[in-house]
């Protein structure tokens, strides 16, 4: 794609280049080391704040917050994914009497803020006289607002398949929920895959929320960890977390940029459907 | 038990913090999405990589975390502005690198010739891109921007609870005091969203169609 903005670079073009990767360098290097001295200002960068992050004690916290986010996660993707396909087919049905109820729930459940939907159940359920976990909370919170969007993904999916689909559908003698079932939801997922999975890494995010609501996931166990230890020991402790939720969700993310090069590669389903 | 008109007054002040926190950080976040997306295209390999490392980092790391990032370690290290000043840093920062993707999608949209005639003028890169490509990939892009857009007034609750007094944080407050009605005080507060969302959302469909049929 970049080669198309600029013509082949020759020798001063070459030279152009590397003043500004130079001059780039220079920034960055700057911007770094004021960060650093920053850092050193406030004694934040002795070995002694940095080697807690070897305590086995520290790092058993926060695998046991990390179990208990990729429990929330995982939960939820799977209750977001069925509910998600359902929704779809219903949002397709030709019955009136489905379709726009299932139109409204989708586009009101994909607008309002997830922690509110959180604390819909956190709250809300207590008022109601039903006691909730606060796992409950975060995973129905989650499942509320990710399946709404994982039903949009679908639909944009069937939508971009070829009208020859649904037509071979019927004239096979299937019905309508047959057709969207057994033809065409299992191409759209196929064909959305790679959004399906960003979705996924959105979840896996998202669970953070539970800090806010009191669930002792990675973050309100790194939190927990600079109570017991300190406030000095906060920068230490929360990259350490940030690390490794970045590491999972990069994890993530790429195999969603693998399965759309695949995909891509495959031609026809790429041509049908722009970037989601 | 507070009196209704104060508490009319406090969603209002609430609903007014989450417009203007969202408008600053959209902004914002579309500047920064825009030059990073820049970058990433840019012939200069050590400005494609700090945009493709900005952009796989941020949009990896838990908005929460963002949040926690500047209202509890900025502060650590001397660094002191308001609540809402770190909100709308956290806000820009993260939804930056996702306007970044929209920004890139759309540059990657526009059709090759016009580069190829931008440059047969004797367009050099910045020159291509800026009189160009972006204002043709930003139009392609703008039913995605404003999606974006509504997952930045979604995300502004999260400020909520680092401090800033908007929607979500004066519910909070108000379903400690009124315990009695949290479930009212909770769907106004929705419909409160909703009322900024939906409108954006519709138009973002209305767009779309439009494009759709244009093209």
């Amino acid at each position: 794609m970049s080669s198309v903005l600029y013509d082949t670079i020759g020798p001063r073009g070459r030279r152009k280049i590397q003043v500004w990767n130079a001059v780039g360098a220079v920034v960055l290097a700057a911007v770094i080391f004021a960060a650093y001295r920053r850092l050193e200002d406030h004694g934040q960068v002795s070995a002694k704040l940095w080697s807690v992050l070897l305590r086995s004690d520290l790092q058993q916290l926060l695998f046991d917050g990390l179990l208990a986010t990729l429990q929330v996660a995982l939960l939820a993707m799977a209750v977001s994914l069925v509910t998600g396909a359902v929704m779809a087919a219903g949002r397709m049905s030709n019955h009136a009497w489905i379709r726009l109820p299932l139109r409204a729930w989708i586009e009101v459940f994909r607008s309002v803020p997830l922690l509110l939907l959180i604390f819909f159940i956190y709250l809300g359920a207590p008022a109601m006289g039903i006691n909730v976990p606060t796992f409950w909370s975060l995973v129905i919170g989650l499942a509320l607002y990710n399946s709404a969007v994982v039903a949009d993904i679908i639909r944009a999916g069937v939508l971009s398949l070829p009208k020859g689909q649904r037509e071979a559908g019927y004239a096979v003698g299937l019905s309508h929920i047959q057709t969207l079932v057994v033809i065409l939801i299992p191409q759209a997922v196929r064909q959305m895959l790679p959004a399906l999975i960003s979705q996924m890494v959105t979840v896996l995010k998202e669970t953070a929320l539970g800090f806010i609501i009191g669930y002792t996931e990675l973050l309100r166990n790194g939190r927990i960890a600079v109570e017991y230890l300190g406030g000095d020991y906060a920068i230490p402790v929360y990259t350490g977390v940030a690390v490794i939720y970045v590491s999972i969700c990069l994890l993530l993310s790429l195999l969603a940029t693998q399965v759309s090069r695949r995909t891509a590669a495959d031609g026809l389903a790429r041509k049908m459907a722009p970037a989601a | 038990m507070t009196a209704a008109h104060e508490i009319t007054t406090l969603l209002w002040l609430g609903f007014r913090t989450t417009v203007i926190l969202s408008v600053v950080s959209g902004a914002v976040a579309l500047a920064l999405g825009t030059i990073a997306a820049g970058m990433r295209v840019s012939p200069v390999p050590l400005l494609r990589g700090i945009g493709a490392v900005y952009v796989a980092l941020i949009r990896n790391t838990p908005s929460t975390l963002l949040f926690f990032f500047t209202a509890f370690i900025l502060p650590e290290l001397g660094v002191n502005f308001s609540y809402f000043v770190f909100a709308w840093i956290a806000l820009s920062i993260y939804y930056g690198s996702f306007f970044c993707e929209v920004v890139r999608s759309g540059i990657s949209s526009v059709a090759a010739g016009q580069a190829e005639a931008a440059r047969a003028l004797g367009l050099n890169f910045t020159m291509t891109l800026a009189n160009v490509i972006l204002p043709q990939a930003v139009r392609t892009v703008i039913p995605p921007l404003i999606n974006t857009f509504i997952a930045v007034v979604r995300t502004s609750a999260i400020a909520g609870a680092f401090g800033v007094a908007e929607l979500f944080a004066i519910t909070n407050r108000l379903t400690n005091e009124e315990s009695q009605s949290v479930l009212l005080i909770l769907f106004i507060v929705a419909l409160l969203y909703l009322a900024i969302t939906i409108p954006i959302s519709l138009l973002a469909g209305a767009i779309e169609r439009k494009t759709t049929f244009a093209r």
